[in-house]
């Protein structure tokens, strides 16, 4: 199909699309009136039943654990065939490539903000359910963190500091975890996922029953799995090519 | 409606143009991450920190990283 | 007015569509992608919003006071980091494809015979 045909038709077809969309919008609520009752009982009810201060953290680890441990491995299966596509065999034979930062700029950047980025994804990790965070997002800013050692070096320690099968072994123990702490609460007789702490007080560190025991292992998943994306896609031999294309 | 949830979800709509119709790449990543950031101040205007968190983090770590480093591999392999 | 949310996120839809059947190129496609996926977060969070609701911690706030909806909160939330692993398989789908067929523009990748 030629290009302008397929605008044509795309065009027809996204009127069509445009007018049955804004026709379902009519049957909506109006912004504003919540008319759910499922939110309004969590709101008054999850502070108190589960010990956390953010209900958004208790929603994702305890009220719906299992719908976390589904997009865990969603997670997982995504990074597993990134590394299928892209891992190179025989990586350690290429020889050493230059690629020294040229900037001192960006090293004093990185190699000042490397801790502190440390520093504030295990904060934000550990307060997940006492204030907003959590461990998704804290994994996230912990991989960067490892990212700026690149930025502060070149390549070679970021590999080093980073290898392979210490990654991955991180990454299947995150997953693996999150469903053993679900298996341990069916080996006590209760539901998988069930409960198997004691509450505490609500603001503190130590409440919320297994809610941090699973917030650290997404934080775990999140931060290997990250960290292995960013090894797969910047591997060796495409750094060095395009470094020996380039005259110093 | 209050003025400011009005004119963040017209800055967001107008950032959604921006991205579908840029077409060098570079210059793809930098308006992706704006439009990102647009975002963010729209989670937060709607009262989801959390969310507002995660997508921040993403879109300014994550996502530039991932489609900076296969600009860079599709280059360097031609 | 009160319903421009809505507006919003089927316009943002649109537009992602859009973006998809011009592109020229796969990374701009895995853009446009993902900025279709976000007008999902934008219907979600916008159908759970309370009006005067505050967001749903109470740290140090008195229970009881008005908050807005914590379940879309939280779908949204771990849709958002999935979405870019998701978006970095495609693109390493895209690269080798460009192996094979030594183009990166989707008109002119042929399907495989034989």
């Amino acid at each position: 199909m030629s290009r302008r045909a397929r605008l044509t038709l795309f065009g027809l077809a996204a009127a069509g699309l445009a007018a049955l969309l804004l026709w379902s919008i009519t049957g909506l609520p109006k912004f504003g009136d919540y008319h759910g009752a499922y939110g309004k009982i969590l709101n008054k009810a999850a502070p108190k039943e589960r010990q956390t201060s953010n209900v958004v953290a208790a929603v994702v680890f305890d009220y719906r654990g299992f719908d976390t441990m589904g997009e865990e491995f969603i997670l997982f299966g995504a990074v597993m065939g990134v590394a299928m596509l892209l891992r190179e065999p025989r990586e350690d034979e290429a020889p050493v490539p230059e690629d020294p930062v040229r900037s001192d700029a960006l090293r004093a950047f990185g190699i000042s903000f490397a801790g502190a980025t440390l520093v504030l994804g295990l904060w934000i990790v550990a307060h997940g359910y006492v204030t907003p965070g959590g461990g998704f997002q804290g994994g996230v800013i912990l991989a960067a963190a490892f990212l700026l050692v690149s930025l502060a070096g070149s390549y070679r320690p970021y590999r080093r500091l980073t290898p392979v099968p210490i990654v991955d072994f991180a990454e299947g123990t995150g997953a693996g975890a999150y469903v053993v702490i679900g298996l341990c609460a069916l080996l006590i007789g209760d539901a998988f996922l069930h409960n198997l702490l004691p509450y505490g007080v609500a603001g503190k560190l130590s409440s919320g029953g297994s809610i941090p025991l699973l917030n650290w292992a997404s934080a775990l998943e999140v931060t290997a799995a990250f960290v292995l994306l960013f090894n797969e896609f910047l591997s060796e031999r495409a750094i060095m090519i395009d470094s020996t294309r380039r005259p110093p | 409606m209050a003025p400011l949830q009005a004119t963040i979800m017209t800055l967001v709509a107008l950032g959604a143009v921006a991205v579908a119709l840029t077409t060098d790449l570079v210059r793809l990543v930098i308006v992706s991450s704006a439009y990102t950031l647009l975002l963010v101040v729209l989670f937060v205007v709607l009262q989801a920190p959390d969310v507002a968190l995660s997508m921040l983090v993403v879109g300014t770590i994550g996502y530039p990283l991932v489609l900076f480093v296969a600009i860079r591999r599709d280059r360097a392999d031609e | 007015m009160s319903y421009l949310p809505f507006v919003l996120a089927a316009w943002i839809f649109v537009v992602g569509i859009f973006g998809i059947v011009r592109s020229r190129h796969y990374i701009h496609l895995v853009v446009c992608l993902s900025l279709t996926q976000s007008s999902t977060y934008v219907l979600l969070l916008s159908i759970g919003y309370v009006k005067h609701g505050g967001a749903p911690i109470f740290k140090d706030v008195p229970q009881g006071t008005r908050a807005v909806d914590p379940v879309v909160q939280a779908l949204t939330l771990t849709d958002i980091v999935v979405s870019v692993t998701v978006a970095a398989l495609v693109l390493a789908l895209a690269i080798q494809a460009k192996k094979h067929a030594k183009t990166m523009n989707p008109d002119e990748l042929r399907p495989v015979r034989g």
